[in-house]
């Protein structure tokens, strides 16, 4: 009998979440940015927003091991507030996981806002809208595209991060202890039914949420 | 009925665009000039899109932007409509929720979502979605949303182009009944003389940035002191009456102060005014009525003034009782005939058509 550990993919599902709704928020401003800028510095900030892709994943880990330790500048000010520790945390996790995938919901909004133009914002504007009123009423809805990749893409990217959860997050069951992580850790005690009832979740996930996505550009293009 | 008075500077990389300008704000003033001349800029200026033009807009009592006061009201605020080259209409709606859009946001009146729906027939596409209108319905919608949010001033940027001269002649009578049905000023950019011939009442002639004449349409179409460049067209326009039809022969005769103009049969009611466009090569010039001619139109004119356009031929501005006609002649012709301002003759033209 095959039994599913439901603790590390729980965690999964809730690093995911709460990882992809914060790449959503953050990723917005940063794609409308360059999206529209004309700025002679979006060279600098497009490779900062792509260095994931590139890096090992355990370089990045220990950059944030070491910002966000007690003695780090983000770590240190943070516990000087008055904050938990950071590393070896959920919060930790959460942020690592919004800067590993950053690119994956960026690099779509930012695809989706330029497709979109200046033209319809520019004639809601004339028709009467606000700054804010014509992003939520004209941009977004135009790039929902944009959004849907983003969410998709982050939302995956994170289920499917090891490198710098194994480097910030530690190995603390019910905390830390991810999908990913779990599976790693079976196959270190030699455990193979639970490596495999975890990957089969695992794949079986990733493929509905790729066909998901798929399903709804589909029908998104016919209109 | 307001008056605008723009006063603008703005620079781009290769382009100035300097505009000093104020007119009355009535019926349509057309923008003609051609490609570069800086029409469009000057209607993102208006429409207060290009935030780092300088200078001042003022119309009627409400100014929209001064430099001087650092005063610049943003587009949303200017209660224009603004129809662009390339409409771009919210896909992500149907055609009535394009149309409610910006009628919402100024607080429209039902009649007047009404009105404009019925002026452009936009009824039978309002359930449609975007993405399966033809080119003239998106231009006509475009149109509409702008007109529905009941605009101070009306924008409208290159209307008829990259369309096909089908959709164009469908589309032109519908922007006609903007000039009749309703009292909105219009600013129409153009590159295409027919469309301002059509169309506009007044000429703002454009070119390399900078206001090259302000005029009736009749009086710029036929100016000959401007560079041959822009000269619009080499041809005239008369604005006339239908007086009555021959039905023997099929004609219909129109009535304007310079005399009667034959035209073949058109469907129109007696009374109705029309324009009527003449080439300047159609015209022919004789100092006596001829006895005997197979040339039905002739006109009593008198020479305004007479310059060259080659070699061989020269182009002579004819006064018709207060309304400007053009000649296309040649030089020895006109040598012949001792031509020089002031000088009566008699008009031949061969053929007249309606503008469209």
């Amino acid at each position: 009998m095959m039994t599913i550990p439901l603790e590390p993919l729980w965690l999964t599902a809730k690093l995911a979440a709460v990882t992809t709704v914060l790449l959503v928020l953050l990723g917005t401003p940063v794609a409308w940015w360059l999206a529209h800028t004309r700025s002679r510095v979006k060279p600098f900030v497009e490779a900062a927003v792509a260095l994931p892709l590139v890096l090992p994943p355990t370089v990045l880990g220990f950059y944030l091991l070491v910002a966000l330790g007690p003695a780090g500048v983000v770590g240190g000010i943070w516990q000087q507030l008055g904050g938990t520790p950071l590393v070896f945390s959920f919060t930790g996790l959460v942020i690592g996981s919004v800067l590993f995938s950053l690119p994956f919901a960026v690099q779509p909004l930012q695809g989706a806002f330029e497709a979109v133009g200046r033209g319809p914002i520019e004639e809601a504007a004339t028709l009467g809208a606000g700054p804010l009123d014509r992003f939520v009423t004209v941009a977004v809805p135009l790039a929902r595209r944009g959004y849907v990749t983003a969410a998709t893409l982050g939302f995956a990217h994170t289920v499917g991060e090891f490198g710098v959860v194994l480097m910030i997050g530690g190995n603390i069951p019910g905390d830390t202890e991810v999908a990913s992580i779990a599976i790693y850790n079976a196959v270190e005690r030699l455990d193979y039914a639970q490596a495999h009832a975890l990957s089969l979740v695992m794949l079986a996930f990733a493929f509905v949420l790729l066909v998901t996505m798929q399903l709804i550009h589909r029908r998104w293009s016919r209109g | 009925m307001s008056e605008a008075t723009i006063l603008l500077a703005l620079r781009r990389a290769g382009f100035a665009l300097e505009v000093d300008l104020s007119l009355e704000l009535e019926g349509i003033v057309g923008v003609y000039g051609p490609s570069g001349a800086g029409k469009t800029t000057l209607l993102r200026c208006l429409a207060g899109l290009e935030r780092d033009a300088t200078g001042s807009i003022a119309i009627g009592p409400s100014t929209w932007q001064d430099s001087a006061t650092g005063q610049f009201l943003p587009p949303h605020r200017r209660g224009i409509g603004y129809v662009a080259q390339e409409p771009s209409l919210f896909e992500h709606r149907t055609v009535h929720g394009n149309l409610e859009y910006g009628w919402r946001r100024r607080g429209g009146d039902h009649d007047t979502f009404e009105q404009i729906v019925a002026l452009l027939a936009l009824a039978p596409l309002l359930k449609r979605r975007i993405t399966g209108l033809s080119g003239g319905e998106r231009r006509r919608v475009a149109v509409g949303r702008a007109l529905v949010a009941r605009p101070q001033l009306l924008l409208l940027d290159e209307p008829t182009a990259n369309l096909d001269m089908r959709t164009r002649a469908e589309l032109l009578p519908y922007l006609e009944r903007i000039h009749d049905e309703t009292d909105v000023p219009v600013l129409l950019v153009s590159h295409v003389v027919d469309d301002i011939a059509r169309l506009a009442d007044r000429v703002v002639l454009l070119d390399e940035g900078r206001v090259a004449a302000v005029g009736s349409l009749e009086d710029i179409l036929t100016r000959v002191d401007l560079s041959p460049a822009l000269a619009p067209g080499a041809e005239s326009v008369i604005t006339a009456q239908v007086a009555d039809h021959d039905e023997a022969y099929h004609l219909t005769r129109l009535t304007f102060s310079g005399g009667d103009v034959w035209v073949p049969r058109e469907p129109f009611a007696t009374g109705s005014v029309v324009r009527v466009r003449v080439a300047a090569r159609d015209v022919s010039l004789t100092l006596e009525r001829p006895a005997a001619t197979s040339i039905l139109n002739l006109l009593d004119a008198s020479v305004q003034a007479i310059v060259d356009v080659n070699a061989a031929q020269v182009l002579v501005r004819l006064d018709v009782a207060g309304t400007p006609l053009l000649a296309r002649v040649t030089r020895r012709s006109a040598h012949a005939l001792g031509l020089e301002p002031g000088t009566p003759v008699v008009a031949q033209v061969k053929s007249v058509a309606l503008a469209g």
